[in-house]
């Protein structure tokens, strides 16, 4: 029996099982999925708990519902990966594979900075990325009288980066709902030269900001936090007061990673980006946010490397040439506050640019601009996250590379 | 600078134009003097983006070229968005 080996059973890792399992002959593969876990959570969800418009139902599960039969799971910690043995070693018993895949994300890193996690961590200090620190910030702001919020990116790359943006929009409406608004300050504090970064997209929705009387603090990049004082200070000695301070801390691939020696400064798996393959073992693949890929570290992106990933294993084991097919693709809704939503769809050459982008049971959706119909789209990703997307069913009309049609390109670049 | 091709912010839109003329111009209107130790900072910065890795300040942190404070020091304001200007290659994007 040959074996395919999953290492996480998040996002990417579901994803890949659902697809292996029907694409390999069952006498000739046997097929294990890893994880320290028995929870899946829905972490795009993470944004609307803190708000209370979602519940912590809606954003975790049982991970086990969603392996397919026949798939061995193993609840377990990886120790390390022994790449030149073909090995994995957990935390009870050591396996052996044929073919890897390395699907294990990435997390936040809050030790990495100074005085952020310590007495305050939890109580005027928060993050959003994970389950735990979403409810405590709920428990939070369902009694939090106002003040100034600060809401804040530590370093890039982080997963869904525009996710602080919209955490930033959601509180401007939910303390506008709560009739506080007049009583919070918002700051969004970022490490580049803006909320926005690329020229179009910075044209078409600066307005959010000032709309929502959002102050943007920009190439701030903190060395510590004085969580006596309440603020936190840059490199070069600029202060920003909060005293709600609500970080994105540093993201770091899994210490695993580094363990085995496969990261590289930030624990990410420098990987083919038009393959997946990673660059130094063959047989080793990677897919979602444990690459190092210059693509956007998001559920979407991950979907459409699935299905190119699939392709290639089975070239792979055919001893046929990979296909250098992905592109970068991305397609991210994002939330803006009130019931509205924009959509953005890029990839590694092209910027988010206006148009529509057809999605399944939604119809035509507006890209770059902000609509009721969006949020709806972004509503309606829960459920197909749970009831697709993990699932590895294919989503009508929404390909793994972009397409062209019905987007408005100036030109290539 | 006749000829050579940059964005609205001024970057290079062509590496293949830079050269080390280019660069002292560019770093002239950000007001910095070009120094040895600005050379081995865009040199390091021009290897990273040849190996598509992203820069991060925890990067030049372990870069083992510089340290935090110099790099402020060097290039300051916004260190990684002046510093890749000089260095002709794209400054650090988020998606959006
Ligand atoms: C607040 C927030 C909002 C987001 N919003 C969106 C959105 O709107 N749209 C979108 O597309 N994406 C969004 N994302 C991003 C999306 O959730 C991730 O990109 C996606 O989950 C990545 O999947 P993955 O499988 O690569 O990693 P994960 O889903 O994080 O899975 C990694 C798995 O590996 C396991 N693992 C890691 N190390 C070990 C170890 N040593 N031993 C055992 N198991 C291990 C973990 O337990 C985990 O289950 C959001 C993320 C956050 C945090």
């Amino acid at each position: 029996m040959k074996k395919l080996v999953i290492l996480g059973a998040g996002t990417s890792g579901t994803m890949m099982a659902n697809h292996m399992i029907k694409k390999l002959p069952k006498e000739e593969w046997e097929i294990t999925i890893v994880d320290q876990y028995k929870t899946h959570y829905y972490q795009p969800g993470f944004l609307f708990l803190p708000f209370d418009l979602y519940k912590t139902k809606h954003v975790k599960k049982k991970g086990e519902k969603f392996i397919p039969k026949g798939v061995n799971y193993i609840l377990d910690k990886i120790d390390k990966v022994l790449p030149k043995k073909n090995k994995v070693k957990l935390e009870h018993q050591t396996i052996d594979y044929d073919i890897l895949i390395v699907a294990t994300g990435t997390k936040i890193a809050p030790e990495e900075t100074e005085g952020m996690k310590a007495s305050e961590w939890h109580k005027s200090i928060f993050d959003f990325y994970t389950y735990e620190g979403a409810k405590a910030l709920r428990n939070k702001l369902r009694d939090w009288k106002g003040g100034k919020m600060v809401v804040h990116i530590t370093e890039m790359p982080i997963k869904c980066p525009v996710a602080p943006l919209e955490f930033a929009f959601l509180a401007d409406s939910f303390f506008i709902n709560k009739g506080i608004r007049d009583k919070v300050e918002l700051v969004f504090v970022t490490p580049l030269g803006g909320a926005f970064t690329k020229p179009k997209a910075t044209k078409a929705l600066h307005y959010l900001l000032e709309d929502k009387g959002i102050k943007e603090v920009v190439d701030f990049n903190i060395e510590e936090v004085d969580s006596k004082k309440k603020k936190i200070i840059s490199y070069d000695g600029k202060e920003v007061k909060y005293d709600l301070l609500v970080t994105v801390p540093t993201n770091l691939g899994d210490e695993m990673i580094e363990r085995s020696g496969l990261g590289d400064d930030m624990n990410f798996v420098p990987t083919n980006k038009a393959t997946l393959q990673s660059k130094k073992f063959e047989n080793i693949f990677v897919i979602g946010d444990a690459s190092n890929l210059p693509a956007s570290k998001a559920g979407s992106v991950a979907h459409f490397e699935a299905e190119i990933l699939e392709e290639n294993l089975l070239r792979y084991i055919a001893g046929k040439k990979l296909k250098e097919k992905f592109d970068g693709h991305a397609n991210c809704f994002i939330e803006t506050g009130h019931g509205k939503a924009l959509l953005i769809d890029f990839n590694y050459t092209h910027e988010p640019v206006e148009g529509s982008f057809p999605f399944p049971g939604l119809g035509p959706l507006k890209l770059l601009k902000e609509t009721r119909m969006n949020h709806m789209g972004k509503l309606a990703f829960r459920w197909i996250y749970w009831n697709m997307l993990i699932k590895g069913t294919h989503i009508p009309f929404v390909s793994a590379t972009m397409s062209e049609k019905g987007k408005h390109f100036d030109k290539k670049n | 600078m006749d000829g050579i091709n940059r964005n609205e912010e001024g970057y290079l839109t062509d590496f293949s134009q830079w050269n080390k003329e280019v660069a002292t111009n560019i770093a002239k209107e950000c007001e910095i003097d070009l120094t040895d130790k600005h050379w081995e900072v865009i040199d390091y910065l021009q290897g990273k983006h040849k190996n598509e890795e992203a820069l991060s300040i925890r990067g030049i942190k372990k870069s083992g070229v510089i340290n935090i404070k110099e790099f402020y020091a060097l290039f300051p304001g916004g260190p990684l968005k002046i510093s890749t200007k000089i260095a002709g290659i794209p400054k650090p994007k988020s998606c959006i």
